[in-house]
């Protein structure tokens, strides 16, 4: 009798339960249905956003995802592009070729209208068949890899970050010409966007007279200590470090460095270019140089996006967030000028029409990649980056 | 007095709880701008949803189907009910019936992503059937087999690229490279048991991950490879979403054959003897199994299956990098095979669809995605750890000593 | 050291020393190289070590590879984190923030750790073998999405709470004393477990539900004590690791604890697993051998070298290099 009761009661206790979680949930969710059948004036501008938002890389995408909704949160606002409001879809590819097929046909059977993203060039190449099948514009904040614009493939693709190969040109003259360097260590993560742009330095430097490289090696990502490979560069004789990549790995090798009393010049890239590198570095970031997009921490639209970013989540914006918001205004602007989501307009405008962006004022040249961005050298020093070229 | 019991227990579990979950939940530091974020809101609700949840926990452990090692899934009535009215023939034919009707038309009715996913986890069916050889028959604990996957992969970008095989040739090409890595992983780890095993195979995947990401001029290291055509029809022009109709009819037939094939194997003499080495390898050897080779089998022809599945994932994704090869896939196809219930294919279907369709359809929940996932895994695995369908050993029973004696 | 060392040969040459004399310089110089990337090996293995021991130690008595302990880790180190910012606001000294920050990190671990066993490994102690591996991934994926969420996704600058000592200063260039404190932390926390597991009476009923749980229980072991038990001094040890390692790495994220987890795992199994020293002896060896491969070959390959190194070890001793190889009663 008593096993009984005990058993009806935690049985009425726990259907219960559920019921009133099932109709918290429904209702939720009934709410949310009516609320869009309010709005549902004028059908809503839909933009996508893909990118890894779990796994290892989530810290790349995650800041993308922000950022569009930082941008599409003002616009809707102040009343929508053209009176229509603009929704944001999201979806995660955890920068994996296979999921980010499915998260594109997911945006196209959504109904997204033009896509961000998305994050790792790899995902992205996976991806852009399928937009460029379904005629819609992606662009990408973080996706390096020169292929995707200059082969042409990709009528559909725009970035607002330069390719590899500029990049990886900028930081070899750099070294060259301005820090004179003889022997230089070339090191990598091993990624898509770290060794992609290694190797072009690397083929750079070997055209280049005067100047050779002692050191072409790749670190694992995530390692738990580097000090066996900064001792290399030192046996090797390097004058200074190139290197592809992003900022943990950057902070690791440039601490062990600076512990081991290895004064040597390290350049890295875009992907190290970040306040986080300097946070997470500390004192040892001091003289790092990192290539990056021209004018931004002075930009007042800079200065105002990571205003904005503070002010809704309580800390600082992370890896690409400003080449994301810029990918963000840049298309709101394409859909606003061409005045609809037709393909065609959309490309158009992008390409004719510049947009103020916290990269500068920027538009796309035939390829897809973003004219009027900048590309300047910079330094850190006293805890922030300065621009030195 | 036993809601009040209740009600403290489910407390005490709240109080844990809101401790448990206070530096991670509630607190925020900001270390450069040196401020602390309190997130009280997320106190009140861990403390509410751990107590609702504690209630719908220890009602279900205390109903949950108690694993009896020597009655799996036959000590429950309705449970048995429901295998004898499966094993009817009006009722199994129907269903298969319906199943089938239900295959061709999905890609009619259904939008092109469900098509798309569907054809994702059709893909991973076969690698579950596959390392369900491995694992399941023979019980070789294999976390790198997500190797062989990749060695199928790159075999089709590879010599589609070098030599402009197309996809039918790659097809068995992959399969019987694939076998070919089984066999080389196969050897040096015949001494191995249990979890030396299983690191050595975990090693292995590692080192093939590494090698297609460090070795540029071979594989084109971390940027991959792209624009790997879709399995062509000679002679017909296909669209993309036709492509993609196309080969969800190209691996649900590979899968039926995956299926059909397994199926004999399970009950062919090497199946047989994978089964008895599973149990006991001494007692198997004495009984005068060649272990080595059974063992190699094994390994082959998982291998194979992921060799398979691999050429398709090329074609379906059309661009591979080693990204997609990493442990974390070796994990979730072992779970695959768990969770189906190790050496039960309908078990292996069934997990296959929910494991990899439930990430999908939990898109919904955008950033809580993996975090119902993971906790679906343990969810699942709590109330059903001897997988979704538990194996009935297979009995053979002696029926033809009458027919004998009328004869004699 | 390398321009110290060039130096030195041009004065050389300018003495028109003899030949051996520079190749005895040369050797030293090499003998340096090989000292430096030896101790940076050590390190690195005593890092490992700290994450193999709680794995061990785990699989010691219930034979699960439990793949959260990372996660743990990842966890402490959060923890940590978080206690050390906020007690730094409050200004404590650095030794204080220490101690207060590790406590701290070790008693929230060890509550992770033993509310993980009590819900996602207690329920299947009687299942098949592989179904406790599955849920441990399970529990994995949730813990990496469940930081994620209510922390971020972003690396953190983990604040260096270890002290600096003077007298080391001379020799920076070789060792730290960061360095030298999880050496020092790594042998001592060896020491601890193995005299707990083989001298104490809790270390003994370790051993006998590790041996036998039936005949444990009936001999009066409290199982599921000794089980939750386990859990929660390998999630200390673990706690420790996490602290010591983040300061020494200087940064954290929420992925931190699968990449390490993998890594000691892998050590624990080349030192055999189940055996306390031996984690710590295949740890030694796995950093080691990637220090080496690093400055020798190519540290493109270094994880290669690893596993590769892992394979040839157990082909040889198919129990790991402590591991006892238990021959089959039939």
């Amino acid at each position: 009798m008593k096993k009984f009761r005990f058993a009806w009661l935690t049985k009425t206790l726990a259907i219960s339960l559920a019921l009133v979680f099932s109709t918290v949930f429904l209702s939720s969710c009934g709410k949310k249905e009516e609320k869009k059948a309010a709005k549902a004036v004028a059908p809503p501008i839909k933009i996508g956003v893909a990118g890894a938002h779990s796994g290892d890389l989530a810290s790349y995408g995650i800041p993308t995802v922000k950022a569009t909704e930082l941008v599409v949160k003002k616009k809707n606002a102040a009343g929508g592009i053209n009176g229509r409001q603009i929704e944001v879809l999201v979806q995660d590819d955890a920068c994996k070729p296979e999921f980010a097929t499915n998260a594109a046909t997911k945006l196209i059977d959504d109904g997204a209208n033009v896509v961000i993203g998305h994050i790792c060039s790899g995902a992205t190449k996976a991806a852009l068949s399928i937009y460029k099948d379904g005629k819609i514009v992606t662009m990408s904040p973080s996706a390096t890899n020169p292929p995707l614009t200059q082969s042409g493939d990709y009528p559909n693709f725009f970035r607002t970050i330069a390719s590899d190969d500029a990049q990886a040109r900028m930081e070899v003259d750099f070294a060259l010409n301005t820090l004179k360097l003889k022997k230089i260590a070339i090191i990598h993560d091993k990624g898509d966007y770290g060794k992609g742009l290694a190797e072009f330095a690397r083929e750079f430097l070997g055209q280049e007279k005067g100047a050779e490289v002692v050191l072409f090696e790749g670190v694992t990502p995530g390692g738990l200590d580097y000090s066996a490979i900064v001792k290399k560069i030192q046996e090797n004789g390097a004058d200074g470090v190139i290197f592809g990549g992003y900022h943990p790995e950057a902070s690791k090798i440039v601490t062990a460095m600076k512990k081991k009393d290895i004064n040597i010049p390290f350049i890295s890239d875009d992907g190290v270019k970040d306040e986080t590198f300097i946070k997470v570095a500390g004192e040892y970031a001091e003289g790092v140089y990192a290539t990056g997009p021209k004018d931004t921490s002075k930009n007042p639209l800079t200065i105002q996006a990571i205003e904005e970013h503070k002010k809704a989540y309580n800390e600082d914006p992370g890896a690409f967030f400003l080449n994301a918001y810029s990918a963000a205004l840049a298309l709101v602007n394409a859909i606003e000028k061409s005045g609809s989501t037709d393909y065609d307009k959309i490309v158009a405008a992008l390409r004719t029409e510049p947009v103020d962006t916290p990269l500068g004022s920027i538009k796309f040249d035939a390829k897809g990649d973003a004219i009027g961005v900048g590309f300047s050298v910079y330094q850190v020093q006293n805890g922030a980056y300065v621009e030195v070229q | 007095m036993h809601i009040f019991e209740e009600i403290k227990k489910s407390t005490i579990t709240a109080v844990w709880f809101v401790f448990l979950t206070f530096p991670i939940m509630v607190i925020r530091v900001n270390t450069i701008h040196k401020t602390i974020e309190w997130r009280w809101d997320n106190m009140i609700m861990v403390a509410v949803g751990s107590f609702a949840l504690s209630f719908v926990w220890r009602y279900f452990m205390e109903h949950r189907q108690a694993p009896k090692p020597e009655a799996m899934g036959r000590g429950v009535p309705w449970i048995q009910n429901a295998r004898q009215a499966i094993k009817h023939p009006v009722f199994f034919y129907s269903a298969i019936a319906l199943l089938t009707v239900f295959a061709v038309i999905f890609p009619f009715i259904f939008s092109r992503y469900q098509v798309n996913i569907m054809t994702t986890a059709l893909i991973y069916v076969m690698l579950g059937l596959g390392l369900n050889i491995v694992v399941g028959l023979a019980g070789l604990l294999d976390l790198g087999y997500v190797a062989f996957y990749a060695v199928g992969a790159y075999s089709y970008a590879l010599l589609h690229l070098h030599y402009g095989l197309n996809f039918w040739i790659c097809l068995p090409l992959g399969a019987g490279l694939a076998a070919l890595f089984g066999i080389i992983l196969g050897f040096p780890v015949l001494r191995l048991r249990g979890d030396y095993l299983a690191i050595v195979t975990l090693g292995f995947g590692e080192i093939i991950r590494l090698v297609l990401e460090n070795w540029n001029e071979f594989s084109k290291g971390p940027s991959g490879i792209a624009e790997i055509p879709r399995p062509p029809i000679p002679g017909v022009e296909l669209s993309l979403s036709e492509s993609s109709v196309f080969l969800y009819f190209l691996v649900i037939i590979l899968t039926l054959f995956t299926v059909f094939v397994v199926n004999r194997l399970r009950n062919s003499r090497i199946g047989r003897a994978w089964i008895a080495l599973r149990e006991d390898e001494i007692a198997c050897q004495a009984m005068g199994v060649n272990k080595t080779a059974t063992k190699l089998t094994a390994f082959a022809l998982g291998a194979t299956w992921a060799g398979m599945a691999g050429v398709i994932f090329a074609a379906k994704t059309t661009f591979i990098n080693p990204a997609s090869f990493t442990f974390l896939e070796s994990a979730i196809i072992l779970s695959i095979v768990v969770l189906g219930g190790m050496g039960s294919i309908v078990g292996v279907i069934a997990s296959a669809l929910i494991l990899i369709l439930l990430p999908e359809y939990l898109r919904a929940f955008s950033e809580y995605r993996m975090l119902l996932f993971g906790a679906v895994l343990v969810i699942m695995m709590v109330f059903r750890p001897q997988g979704l369908v538990s194996t009935v050993r297979q009995t053979y029973q002696f029926k033809g000593l009458k027919k004998d004696k009328e004869v004699g | 050291m390398t321009s110290s060392f060039f130096a030195e040969k041009e004065i050389y040459n300018g003495l028109l020393l003899s030949r051996t004399i520079i190749l005895q310089e040369l050797i030293n110089f090499l003998m340096d190289y090989f000292l430096e990337l030896l101790l940076g090996g050590l390190t690195k293995g005593s890092i490992y070590a700290l994450i193999a021991l709680g794995y061990t130690m785990v699989y010691g008595i219930i034979e699960l590879i439990n793949f959260a302990h990372g996660e743990i880790y990842m966890i402490g180190a959060f923890t940590a984190l978080i206690a050390a910012s906020i007690l730094n606001m409050l200004g404590l000294g650095q030794i204080t923030i220490l101690i207060l920050a590790s406590i701290l990190a070790i008693i929230y671990s060890s509550a992770y750790g033993f509310t993980m066993e009590k819900i996602a490994y207690k329920p299947l102690r009687h299942s098949p073998r592989l179904s406790p591996l599955i849920s441990a991934i399970g529990m994995s994926i949730f813990f990496q999405n469940y930081v994620l969420l209510a922390q971020t996704s972003d690396f953190l600058p983990f604040p260096s709470l270890l002290p600096e000592f003077e007298f080391l200063q001379p020799y920076r260039h070789i060792i730290r004393s960061p360095e030298i404190f999880i050496l020092f932390t790594t042998v001592v926390v060896m020491v601890l477990l193995t005299v707990l597991i083989k001298f104490t009476k809790v270390g003994k009923a370790m051993r006998a539900t590790a041996q036998d749980r039936k005949m444990a229980m009936l001999v009066g072991v409290d199982v599921n004590k000794i089980i939750s038990m386990t859990f929660v001094i390998g999630s200390s040890t673990a706690a420790i690791g996490g602290v010591l390692i983040a300061s020494f790495i200087g940064q954290i994220n929420f992925y931190i604890g699968f990449i390490a987890g993998i890594k000691a795992f892998t050590a624990a199994v080349l030192g055999g697993i189940g055996s306390i020293p031996g984690a710590v002896v295949g740890s030694l060896i796995l950093g080691c051998t990637e220090s080496f491969a690093t400055g020798y070959v190519l540290s493109d390959y270094e994880d290669v070298f690893a596993f590769g190194l892992l394979v040839l070890i157990l082909i040889f001793r198919p129990a790991g290099i402590l591991g006892k190889s238990s021959s089959e009663k039939v």
